[in-house]
């Protein structure tokens, strides 16, 4: 067969390095042809194979009691009792949301789904966690728009509710949004199904969508930086059909169910060629296939074209042949393709035939395996800052209109114009609706409930990664705290610039040091997550931005808590302590335009033990409310809770001196949770706390049309809810009115 | 009574609406496959919420044309009682067992939220059991729900007082700020002629119990069983 020679530009194209190069040549005995190059373009790609990060990977703690699959698999396994395991992951799609934000997006939805479902879960929520550009620019409120539609159209189509998440804006993220996208299902603990693909000569179905040319290379874009020739990178973003894919769950479910498959594997980056080189690799088996078997929907596609191409919507099943029959009518009731491709066979080779002849025939380890793992060189530490090195704050005149602004700030502003457009109900299980601290899914035929966070600062993490990393993980378990859940479960997706340059290895193996020391701390095993490198843009990196997904469990339905005030006369108690630490904050950025500083401190054991009070205050019934104290410091968070509740009640809040006025109110002091209770239930709430070593203290109460705060009896800001909701709920929308340019 | 639930590739909101009469309601319910040609001895037929056929050409276009629309058509004729929710008011619309159409959102935007809805006709199958003017809270969550008839269409649904639900305020006021798709008088739900087909865009299935925010739609379901 004719066959092109592969010369340094061939190679630069396929994002491999000459070292790269030699060692496949060494692993496989010869030199690759083209379809064998693009195999292992796309598996040793930074997307695939982790080669950059699995070095510090490796120090997440990963072990628990309850965990039934950690890293490794298509998705994380946590047991939640009475026989059910919930599958979640998060996964990044930042690359294509910037080239086709509505694809980028919506295939970053349909990848995660598969995760989930090909390990026998059906999937129950979703959450994002979206970075762009400030939306002063139209580009960045075009990408915007793209993503939330794009999401919203994956999601409600398929009928998954899209349940919470978390959006920032900085001008890092203008030219490489981030879209990272979890996904929570339920199985049975003994219905699981992996990616195997055992049993010597049985067969290998194709299911699913028609092969086409779209998202050719798909990983190896989401391994390289964006040039200024980007634009034309359009072919390599995937096009989704979520009723395909609705289709392929129930055909998968229910074969799962049926017990008749050995294995299954989606195909997600690198196609048809991952799960053909992953399956066989994990059972120490082989897999030969024919690609003139597989559906297609183009003419004249090149096995290179048909092993790469990331067209959405496709599995590979490993079935026992006496089951294939059962397995194709399966999937014919749901008007499926679903045709044998190939089979199993023995010597660990991934053979793969075309038009009679082997056009790839190369060891399935070498593929899978035996990518480099890469020590990048990491730059020094950054020299240790103290507080005499950060310019002086001065403190503004008019607090109430810092106040203001910050509630009109997108970051903080309230996100409806986004989550109404994606459907947060369907499958009737969400008790909490987005907008609270974490979303809450109640358990069918059971007291219990999950509740999922999504968090991450690239503020904090930009200035000290580590904390960044550790407070990510802080944040997170608050946020489940605050609806009184316990975490079990953590997955993280870590956004960063290229890992050829040493500041942002430095940055990747500080948040992973920090991301771990708060796991152990808090006692959660992480159950696996994603790496995104190469979010740059003309050599500029984006802020390290390390995103954590907690999932945690609530004891009894009963006793969920949420965030708005509920009771005039109700007792506003603090818990936690202000220290008045501005670094790295969103006053400090939107009051100030500074984002520099020393990020706040966190104390990971005072963070454990206030979380701790808040779960158990809320599991005696004693909380009317419970709210996180996180941008925007306690004003915001006072304003939030007045917003939220049933009778939009404001609150008259006295704090103690001591601290300068701005930082009490929008300092960004960890650990802290705002909760309310009635006035009975007092004692027993500063009993608990003072039984942690806690601090607590009663500020104020709920009650009167206004949100006050003062110090020390000095009013420092006073403005009706009315108003400061108004600003609130309309800094978003008003960026999106339908006929204005 | 026994409830079927027919579900159509791309049917989202099919187990929601099971779990609603069978698990709440207490009711025997099953699944009725778009595909078969048997009702199995249903009192109710329930077109269920969702994406059926991936809202290709049209939401519900596609649907009413399977297979067991046929004996949906039949079993309506005779009197049977047929409930469509959201998607499966737009499949009753275009089989042409509701009269109207469905355009896309006036505001162009896919919308999950709760609304207010004013019960405007009380004397039917399924609202008998509510009060006229009554205030319920209930979720809608459509891309398409601009409820559109001509002119002569609406005044004689008008007429004879076919609109069942109206999207309102709090205090049951159908306002035009409560219209919040554009839809024509408001319109909600709508009943047929002969008062055996309901057809409403808003999710009553996720409004039976009170733990997810709201139980005001179990009056529909409690209204349909009384009568059995």
């Amino acid at each position: 067969m004719r066959d092109t020679m592969i010369d340094p530009k061939i190679l630069a194209n396929h994002n491999l390095t000459p070292g790269e190069y030699e060692l496949i040549v060494s692993l496989i005995g010869r030199e690759p042809n083209l379809t064998e190059l693009g195999v292992f373009s796309a598996m040793w790609s930074e997307h695939c194979s982790y080669k950059s990060s699995k070095f510090y990977l490796k120090q997440l703690p990963t072990q628990g009691r309850a965990v039934v699959q950690g890293p490794g698999e298509n998705a994380g396994i946590i047991d939640i009792g009475d026989g059910q395991v919930i599958v979640f992951k998060i996964e990044s799609h930042n690359h294509p949301s910037y080239i086709e934000p509505f694809q980028g997006a919506a295939t970053g939805v349909g990848g995660i789904l598969r995760d989930i479902f090909t390990m026998g879960a059906r999937p129950i929520a979703l959450l994002d966690s979206l970075r762009f550009g400030p939306l002063d620019s139209p580009k960045n409120r075009s990408i915007m728009e793209g993503v939330v539609s794009g999401i919203s159209s994956y999601g409600n189509s398929i009928g998954v509710p899209t349940v919470g998440g978390e959006i920032y804006f900085g001008e890092n993220y203008a030219l490489n949004p981030l879209v990272n996208v979890f996904c929570l299902g339920l199985a049975e603990k003994d219905k699981i199904f992996y990616a195997k693909a055992e049993g010597i000569g049985n067969a290998v179905l194709y299911v699913g969508s028609k092969t086409g040319r779209d998202g050719i290379h798909g990983a190896t874009m989401a391994s390289a930086e964006f040039v200024k020739e980007t634009e034309h990178k359009r072919p390599n973003v995937q096009v989704g059909d979520p009723f395909k894919e609705k289709l392929l769950v129930e055909a998968c479910l229910e074969v799962m169910d049926k017990g008749v498959i050995v294995g299954i594997q989606d195909m997600g980056a690198a196609g048809l060629t991952c799960s053909t080189a992953e399956m066989p690799a994990k059972s120490g088996t082989g897999i030969e296939i024919d690609l003139d078997l597989v559906p297609q929907r183009e003419e004249g596609m090149t096995p290179y074209e048909i092993l790469l191409s990331e067209s959405q919507e496709r599995m590979l099943i490993v079935a026992r042949p006496d089951k294939v029959r059962e397995v194709r009518e399966i999937f014919a009731k749901w008007d499926l393709d679903a045709v044998e491709i190939g089979r199993v066979i023995e010597g660990g080779r991934m053979k793969v035939r075309f038009q009679g002849e082997i056009v790839v025939d190369v060891p399935v380890s070498a593929v899978v395996d035996l990518c480099p793992i890469y020590q990048r060189p990491v730059a020094p530490p950054a020299p240790p800052r103290t507080a005499s090195d950060v310019p002086p704050v001065p403190v503004p005149d008019d607090l109430g209109a810092i106040f203001g602004k910050l509630l009109a700030s997108p970051t903080i502003a309230n996100k409806e114009w986004v989550f109404r457009q994606y459907d947060h109900m369907v499958q009737t299980n969400t008790m909490v609706l987005p907008g609270a601290d974490a979303a809450v899914l109640r358990l069918k035929g059971s007291r219990k409930a999950l509740a999922v966070s999504l968090d991450g600062n690239s503020l904090y993490a930009r200035l000290d990664p580590r904390t960044g990393g550790k407070i990510a993980v802080a944040e997170a378990c608050r946020n489940l705290a605050c609806v009184g859940a316990r975490p079990i479960g953590v997955t993280n997706c870590l956004n960063f610039g290229s890992p050829e340059k040493p500041e942002v290895m430095r940055q990747f193996k500080e948040a992973v040091a920090g991301l771990s020391e708060a796991c152990l701390a808090f006692e959660i095993p992480v159950t696996g997550g994603n790496v995104s490198f190469y979010n740059d843009t003309e050599g500029a990196s984006i802020y390290p931005t390390p995103v954590l997904g907690v999932v945690g469990l609530v004891q009894d339905i009963d006793r969920v808590v949420t965030p708005g005030f509920k009771g005039e006369g109700d007792a506003v108690v603090l818990i936690g302590a202000c220290t008045g630490e501005l670094g790295g904050s969103e006053y400090l950025k939107v009051a100030h335009g500074r984002e520099d500083g020393i990020p706040p401190t966190i104390d990971l054991a005072m963070e454990r033990a206030v979380q701790e009070t808040c779960v158990e205050a809320a599991e005696s019934g004693l909380l009317a409310s419970a709210h996180d104290l996180s941008e925007g410091g306690l004003a915001v968070a006072a304003a939030e809770s007045a917003f939220a509740g049933p009778g939009r009640l404001g609150c008259r809040l006295d704090l103690d001196g001591g601290l300068r006025p701005d930082a009490l109110l929008f300092g960004e002091a960890q650990s802290r949770i705002l909760v309310t209770v009635a006035a009975a239930g007092l004692p027993a709430l500063l009993e608990l706390a003072a039984k942690r070593g806690v601090p607590a203290a009663v500020v104020g109460e709920v009650g009167g049309p206004a949100i006050r705060i003062a110090q020390k009896g000095s009013v420092l800001i006073d403005i009706p809810v009315d108003a400061a909701r108004a600003a609130w709920m309309d800094a978003i929308p008003a960026y999106f009115k339908i006929g204005e340019g | 009574m026994k409830f079927g639930v027919v579900v159509f590739p791309g049917s989202n909101c099919d187990a929601d609406a099971l779990h609603a009469v069978r698990d709440v309601m207490g009711q025997a319910a099953r699944f009725l496959w778009h595909k078969d040609h048997d009702l199995r001895g249903v009192d109710c037929v329930v077109l269920p919420g969702g994406f059926s056929y991936g809202d290709y050409l049209r939401s519900g276009a596609i649907a009413r044309f399977s297979p067991l629309m046929r004996e949906v058509r039949e079993f309506a004729d005779r009197g049977g009682l047929v409930l469509g929710i959201c998607n499966g008011f737009q499949v009753l619309l275009e089989l042409g067992l509701l009269p109207g159409a469905m355009l896309r959102n006036k505001h162009l935007k896919f919308l999950c939220r709760y609304v207010h809805l004013r019960l405007e006709n009380e004397r039917t199958r399924f609202t008998h059991l509510g009060r006229k003017g009554q205030v319920l809270r209930i979720p809608i969550a459509h891309f398409d729900g601009n409820y559109y008839a001509p002119p002569e269409t609406l005044k004689e649904i008008e007429d004879n007082g076919r609109v069942v639900f109206r999207y309102a305020d709090a205090d049951g006021r159908p306002t035009a700020e409560a219209n919040v798709n554009g839809s024509l008088h408001n319109i909600a739900g709508l009943i047929n002629a002969q008062g055996n087909v309901l057809g409403m865009m808003p999710h009553p299935e996720r409004a039976a119990e009170p733990l997810l925010g709201s139980a005001d739609g179990r009056v529909i379901f409690e209204s349909l069983i009384s009568k059995f």
